[in-house]
């Protein structure tokens, strides 16, 4: 065995990060406090559509509900005549109510969502950034909404399709995305909630199974308040849906509503729910 | 190398007393820990030791019950945000978002880290580049191995220009040359940032040939710290202090780990859910 070196190994195998790194090198500078909470909102919705722009199959699989709610049920029970709608036909009624509920099942997915990244560690990630808990909440919740946003439009063009006469006011469809964005930011964070109690993605489907139902048929969205049962007029007193469906339907078809309070009801549910689902994201960090 | 013993001068990380119980479990049970500026500092110890508890301490991720933990001399219990802004953490499981492409999920930390615009491209295209991703940047993570995965996560750990770099475990379930591929950008970006890193490992060979210094965590204390050499070789001398022949190989870092950690096996500790996770992420590796 000879003692000779062994010749010199040029530059070995080590990787280069050479060709410029000045940046690495520098922190950013942190944003002002007031303008911290809108950064992360966008960077969250940044993230839900260019996910929805890589995978388009939820957007087209979600649209088959609403289109057989619409077709099936909305143009039967149009022919039946069996709800009073106040004169107008029953799937222009259904049509703003089937808008909030795909809505709301979006929405409702978010805490399985929240669980799933908690589980690939995704959540703890974006926890160790300087992102308080309230405004990574306020960002998941828009990002709902946005999604949500895209889902009503589809559900919009389906019901203009099936004849259904909508507004086309430009301010009230933009009062329609801020309703819808905000029934969104709800039922996300009252799923998130959700999550941070059970932490535990089988049960939170359960949950989601055994909640979204109820705020479906305990709401306006398919009946007038009006023949409801007594009972029943109570839960939808207290169940935001009905306000969402509210307004969307004085908005959509100009029908009688109090856009104004349920514009006032779903602000607080929405900041209710953000705060109540933030003052729960510790236990999934956990 | 630095070392700060009572000059009052913070290191990169000190550990004062830290304990944290998950129930009646001591996970952490009086940590004493101090990592220097600038070195790689390897947290070793079975499953079960407190290494991730101490780490999601260390990380702002769990409260600090009792005893203090400080990076750069901000207080991880009062003030998360500045030690956030500090932090690049690379958590135990593969987190990247494979709805997103790996460009996607690096500008999405750059984004929570406060870059400006104007600068963002080409922060996240530096950060890409310094792990070799380049090429790949543009697709869907989803399609990327292991390695790539962590190499990713790494390059979103480094967009922010963290001080101090927190690798949980970061080569598990990975195959001997993605670890070393691994390990390469970690040396060559820490060669040319200068940054801390705190790591913990299984791998007695890696903590051997990267660690600057070594502490062998067993029932949330700390039980041996020093550089690697330095633990062969008082076991060695212990050993022949004992009886053995001088002749008798020196003992390797495994040798160590053995005589502290006694049969290595401890029932109690490690949960159900690290080892869920540890499969999780060696079944996602594939």
């Amino acid at each position: 065995m000879s003692e000779a070196p062994a010749a010199p190994r040029t530059a070995s195998a080590d990787p280069h990060p050479a060709p410029g790194i000045d940046l690495l090198l520098r922190p950013p500078r942190p944003r002002a406090g007031w303008r911290l909470l809108p950064a992360r909102v966008i960077a969250m919705c940044a993230v839900e559509l260019q996910k929805l722009r890589h995978d388009r199959t939820e957007l087209y699989t979600r649209a088959v509900q609403p289109a057989l709610w619409l077709l099936i049920f909305g143009q039967t029970f149009t022919r039946i005549k069996a709800i009073p709608t106040g004169g107008i036909p029953y799937v222009d009624y259904l049509a703003p109510g089937i808008i909030a509920q795909s809505a709301m099942f979006i929405a409702i997915f978010y805490g399985i969502q929240i669980i799933w990244e908690r589980d690939a560690g995704i959540l703890n990630k974006l926890l160790v950034t300087p992102t308080p808990r309230s405004a990574l909440i306020t960002g998941k919740a828009f990002a709902a909404g946005v999604k949500s946003l895209i889902q009503a439009v589809v559900v919009i063009l389906i019901a203009a399709l099936l004849g259904v006469v909508l507004t086309w006011n430009p301010l009230k469809l933009l009062g329609v995305a801020a309703i819808v964005v905000l029934g969104s930011a709800f039922f996300s964070c009252l799923s998130m909630s959700i999550a941070g109690i059970v932490l535990n993605r089988d049960r939170l489907m359960g949950f989601g199974q055994a909640i979204t139902m109820p705020l479906f048929f305990g709401s306006n969205a398919l009946y007038p308040v009006s023949v409801m049962p007594g009972w029943l007029q109570a839960v939808s007193k207290v169940n935001p849906l009905s306000y969402q469906v509210d307004a969307l339907r004085g908005l959509l078809l100009g029908t009688h509503a109090h856009v104004g309070l349920d514009f006032a009801v779903l602000l607080v549910a929405a900041a209710l729910g953000i705060t109540a689902a933030s003052s729960l994201l510790g236990r999934l960090a956990r | 190398m630095t070392r700060n013993a009572d000059t009052g001068q913070a290191g990169a990380v000190t550990c004062t007393g830290l304990a944290y119980a998950f129930g009646e479990t001591n996970a952490v049970d009086g940590l004493e820990l101090s990592v220097a500026e600038g070195e790689v500092f390897g947290l070793l110890g079975p499953n079960g030791a407190g290494k991730t508890t101490a780490i999601r301490c260390i990380t702002t991720l769990l409260p600090v019950p009792a005893g203090m933990v400080q990076v750069f001399g901000h207080d991880a219990a009062k003030d998360r945000m500045a030690v956030r802004r500090l932090l690049g953490y690379v958590p135990q499981q593969l987190s990247a978002d494979a709805g997103l492409t790996g460009r996607e999920n690096v500008a999405l930390f750059a984004r929570v880290f406060d870059v400006p615009r104007g600068e963002r491209a080409e922060r996240v295209g530096q950060a890409l580049a310094a792990v070799g991703l380049t090429d790949a940047a543009d697709r869907l993570t989803g399609t990327y191995s292991g390695g790539m995965v962590r190499r990713l996560e790494l390059a979103q750990a480094l967009v922010s220009a963290p001080r101090l770099l927190i690798l949980d475990e970061p080569t598990i379930g990975l195959d001997p040359i993605a670890r070393t591929g691994v390990w390469d950008h970690i040396n060559a970006v820490r060669a040319a940032t200068g940054m801390t890193v705190l790591v913990t490992t299984h791998y007695m060979d890696e903590a051997d040939q990267y660690c600057d210094r070594v502490a062998l965590m067993h029932r949330g204390r700390i039980r041996a710290l020093g550089t690697p050499d330095e633990l062969r070789e008082g076991l060695g001398e212990r050993r022949r202090a004992e009886g053995a022949a001088a002749t008798d190989p020196l003992p390797t870092l495994e040798d160590v780990f053995r005589d502290v950690a006694g049969s290595g096996l401890d029932d109690q500790a490690g949960g159900f859910r690290d080892v869920r996770s540890t499969r999780r992420t060696a079944h996602r590796v594939g």
